[in-house]
This record gives structure tokens, sequence and C-alpha cells, in this order.
């Protein structure tokens, strides 16, 4: 007993005191109350509110911290407060980009709207829709990611499991400078090729230089998936007297196809919202044009651009909508690629 | 079935670097051979030169000759996907393929090889998983992934897999250094089994599992960091155990270095 009384008088050296749980949404909501009253009161932007409140709430949490806890203790809270206000920050711009997007795009959307063309409608009407531009925009994309695709996987094969050397390097060269090509320098590459030839601009001529942008991302993605692979499957697969192209088609590839196809469909977002090229060698078409290898198209992006240049409320309106129908063109791909990547990835279930 | 191992002046390089120098000695049919020697001195190296499996690294080479049954490993024409098929090798970690099921695992070799009749293959792989006495434990869940095994159970199946291609060799990369002493006894039992139909070589860390499972052991060395392993010596185990030629073997059996 006389144990028990000794070590409860003890101090507690493990032990300091802490603020409470809630107490960072209590200075949160403190910072944020103070920042309104003071915004409202010197007549500033909501923006500013905000950036007074994050403020407000970083100083606040370290002076209080600092007193009740520790100095210590302190930087941890500001170090966590930061990040979080950091992804705050980060997450406006998205936020309100879908949120405008959504309001704007939704009062023209409906299936008239995804199944009618330009054709017989002036950008000064209202009315006419986006089907000649889907069909492009799918045409463009799927044939520039056939072309792609295949190429950007056999590059980064021979990068992971063959290349060595002088070539292996001047391959990752060329590479990493495609990466920073800018797209109309792609359209412009492809445009020079078709003044020789004196060709109109076509679909194809558009997923050629789509195709220029998107085999480096491509590249990038897969090589990164397939230096993930464990050496170990490779050599337990080798061990078995498996040679090695059937090695990499049966053990490597099958490991990263998750991977994989999630960097595939990245790229194929990336470059079905690009407009420089397109507008370039595809030049737009209010038509239905379903031929891809002749003739004008239209596409998703293009379309916003040509209808937002109009300059008058139900073009705006058909801007806002065609947006609108491109982000959940390229959301619904991404989804698929996270459903890819979980169907395919590694089992570990017991 | 089995067949015998000859190796005469061999000498394995990383790049510039020596790792192993001229290294002889035979490996008979039907036998364990054990090869102990502190970290780094080359025991895997010299094991990866028996199927080829060192020149997969990158930079690695050989000089010197490794028979197998009179026929040069390292000879022009040999090609190293032949010799792996009759070579086989368990490694250091379990390493089942992570997007195959338990079957396709041990059927792995023989699918990817492509030289199996389809009517035998249910045969073979329940043949090869009750040699490697996992058998009891997965036939109600072949079609489970392999990676959903317990440690042990996973490197009997990796076991199961290369038993399944019926190579004449088998080749053991520490088996049992990541695995609890059950499933280690489990592996040692089965290796007193395989014995009767494959020529087997482990390298092990753990010296009473040499003197359990082997025959022969041969001890390896290093003068110093950086300079290439070297055999000391090999003998039958319980001569080596007991009254070593060398007394390098004896200090490091009885633990006074390494």
């Amino acid at each position: 007993m006389s144990n028990a009384v000794i070590a409860e008088k003890r101090p507690s050296t493990l032990r300091g005191a802490s603020m409470p749980k809630w107490s960072p949404w209590a200075i949160a909501a403190g910072s944020v109350a103070v920042a309104v009253a003071v915004g409202a009161g010197a007549g500033l932007t909501k923006v500013q509110w905000g950036l007074i409140s994050g403020l407000l709430f970083l100083v606040a949490t370290y002076g209080i911290a600092a007193k009740v806890e520790g100095r210590r203790q302190a930087k941890d809270r500001i170090a966590t407060g930061l990040v979080w206000v950091a992804f705050l920050v980060a997450l406006v711009p998205l936020v309100s980009l879908v949120w405008v997007t959504v309001v704007r795009g939704v009062k023209v959307l409906d299936v008239y709207f995804l199944s009618h063309s330009m054709g017989l409608v002036a950008d000064s009407q209202p009315g006419g829709g986006i089907y000649h531009a889907i069909i492009g925009s799918i045409e463009q994309v799927g044939l520039a990611t056939l072309i792609a695709a295949p190429i950007g996987v056999l590059t980064a094969i021979y990068l992971v499991e063959y290349g060595r050397g002088r070539l292996a390097q001047a391959v990752t060269f060329f590479v990493d400078v495609m990466t920073g090509v800018p797209s109309i320098v792609a359209g412009l590459f492809i445009l020079s090729l078709m003044l020789i030839f004196n060709v109109e601009p076509f679909g194809f001529a558009g997923s050629l230089a789509l195709a220029i942008l998107m085999m480096p991302v491509v590249v990038r993605s897969t090589e990164e998936m397939l230096k993930l692979v464990p050496n170990e499957l490779r050599e337990a697969s080798l061990a078995l007297g498996v040679p090695k192209w059937r090695t990499i088609l049966k053990v490597v590839l099958p490991t990263s196809i998750g991977g994989i196809t999630t960097g595939i469909m990245l790229a194929i977002a990336r470059i079905a919202g690009e407009t420089a090229p397109v507008l370039l060698l595809v030049f737009g078409n209010r038509f239905i044009n379903n031929n891809p290898f002749s003739g004008p198209q239209q596409s998703l992006p293009l379309y916003v651009y040509q209808q937002y240049a109009a300059g008058n409320d139900y073009a705006y309106d058909r801007a806002w909508a065609a947006s609108l129908t491109l982000i959940a063109f390229v959301m619904i791909l991404n989804l698929v690629a996270r459903a890819i990547a979980r169907w395919k990835a590694p089992k570990t279930g017991r | 079935m089995a067949k015998r191992i000859d190796v005469s002046g061999l000498t394995a390089y990383y790049g510039s670097h020596k790792a192993i120098e001229d290294i002889s000695m035979t490996v008979e049919p039907r036998s364990v051979t054990a090869f102990i020697g502190p970290s780094g001195c080359g025991k895997s190296t010299f094991l990866r030169t028996l199927n080829r499996m060192h020149e997969v690294t990158s930079g690695g080479r050989v000089e010197g000759k490794v028979l197998l049954d009179d026929e040069d490993l390292y000879g022009a024409g040999v090609d190293p996907v032949s010799v792996r098929r009759e070579v086989g090798m368990v490694f250091q970690r379990p390493n089942p393929f992570p997007t195959m099921s338990i079957f396709d695992n041990v059927a792995a070799g023989l699918r990817l090889n492509g030289n199996y009749k389809k009517s035998e293959l249910g045969d073979i792989v329940e043949k090869s998983l009750k040699g490697a006495n996992l058998w009891n434990e997965v036939k109600d869940r072949l079609n489970k992934p392999g990676s959903g095994l317990s440690g042990g159970q996973q490197q009997r199946l990796c076991i199961a897999r290369a038993i399944a291609v019926e190579p004449k060799v088998l080749l053991m990369d520490e088996p049992c250094s990541a695995l609890d002493p059950i499933s280690t006894l489990a592996i040692e039992d089965l290796i007193g089994e395989l014995k009767d139909r494959f020529t087997i070589v482990i390298v092990t860390h753990n010296m009473q599992q040499a003197a359990r499972v082997s025959d022969r052991t041969a001890f390896f060395n290093l003068a110093a960091v950086g300079q290439p392993g070297k055999l000391i010596e090999i003998d039958d185990t319980e001569r080596i155990f007991s009254n070593p030629s060398v007394q390098a073997t004896e200090d490091y059996i009885s633990g006074r270095f390494g």
C-alpha cells in the first residue's frame, strides 16, 4: 500500500499537460469567426476572409499549444495545421471548378443535347448538341490510344527488361524531352507533314498528334510500374526454365497490369482535353462526320473553345454543357481504370 | 534421373569484381550437399552459377567449367533456358507468383514452357504438392491465391513448383532462413525425401541444419572483405563437423569466428 502511495505522488515523466481532442476544431471555429467579423467589417473579399482565418488558425494553434503543452508539441501541431491548410487551399480551386461547371453545364445538358449536332443550328440560336463532337473525340482519342499505348508499353518493357547502355539512355532522354513537348508543337509537326503532302484536315491527323503527346506519359508510368515488380518473381520464373520473353508476358505483365492500365487511362484523360493540335489538324465541323480518315471532324475541347468564342448566351450554355460532358468522360475513364486496377491487382486473400 | 555436377576452376565476377575464385568440386547424384560459410563468401553466387542464374544479374559472368553429367553448362551453344529446366532452384524468400492460384503456381513451370498434356496437369500438380508435403493442407483450396498461405507453406509451394518440372538437380538458397522452426523441420524432412530423386545442393547459415540434412558439406571463406570467396574444403558432413582437415573450418564451426 505504501508503494502505491509513493507511486502516485511521484510526478509523471511520461504525461504532460495536453489540450483536449476538440481543441483544433475550437481554434478553427474561433479563427473563422474572427476572420468573418474582421473581413465583413473591413469590406474584404471572401478569399481574403479565408486567408485571414487560415493564418489566424496557425498562429493561434502555435500560441495556445506552446503555452499549454510546450514548444515541441506546438511545433507538431503547427506542422499538422499547415498540412490541413495546404489541403484545403488545394481543394478550393478543384471544388469551385467542378461546382461552376456543374451549375452552368446542367442547363442544356440532356439527351437531345447529347444526340444532336450543330448542323442546322447557328451559334447564335438555341438548341443543337455535341453528338458530332463526342463521336470525333472518341474516334480521335481511341485511334491515338491504339497507336500510343502499344508503342509506349513496349518501349517501357525494353527500357526496364532489356535496355542497357547507350541506346537505353538515349531512349530515356528522348522520352523525357517528349514529355515536355507543348501540344501545339506536336500539332505543328503533323501540320508540316500535311502541308508537304497537301492534304486537308481530317480526324486521324489529330490522332497522330495526340499519340505523340500520349506516348511519353505511357512510357513513364509503365516504366515505374514494371520497376515495382519484384526481381524475385522474374528470377523464380527464369529458374523454372521459362524463357525471358514468356517470363515478361506471363509473370511480369500480369503482376503489373493494374498499374499499367491506370497509367494508360490517365494518359487518355490528358489527351482528351487537348485543343491546340485538334484545332490545327482536325479543324472542327458542325456536321456529323463518322469517318476519322477523311474530312474535318469535331472534338469536345474544340467545341467548347468555338462555342465560347461565339460569344452569346446560347453558345455559352452549350460550351459549359460540353465542358461538363468532357469532365464526366474523363472521370468515368478514371473510375474504370481504378476498377480494372483493383480487379487485376495481385490477390492477397486467404 | 538425378545428375552429377562436376565443377572445375570456376571463377565468377560481378562486373570487374571477382566474387568467387577457382572453385572445384564434385556433387554426387542423389545426395545432399550443404554449403556453409560466413556472409559474403560467395556461397549463393556459386550456387547461382550452377544453373546460370548468375548471369541474370547485370555484369555477372563466369569462367571455368560446370559439367552436368559430362555436359558443360557454359559450353558453346548451350541455352541457359534448357539448363534451368534441368537444374531447378528454390530461393531464400518464398516467392509464389502473386497473380496465380495455388494450382497455377505449381503448374506455372509446365504451362509457361508449353510442354505438357492437359490431362496430366492435374496429376502432376497433385504429385508435386504431395512431394512437397503440402497436398493435405491445400487440397481444398487449390484455386485460392498462393500468396495467402503462411511463409512455410509458401516455401513448400515454391518447392512444389520447382519439382513439378522434374529437374535433375535442385538448388536451395537458404530455404529456411525466413521460416519458423516447425516449418524448417517440415522442409528438412522434405529434403530427406527428395534426395532419393534429385541431386540437392543447399546453402545454409544454420550449421545444425547442415549437419542434419546433408551428406557432404563444403566450407567457403574469404581472406578479407573485398577479396574473392574460396572453397576451403569439402568432405563428408560427419568429418567436417568432427574432424575437419583445415583449421579455419574448425574455427568457423566451433564459433570462433564468423
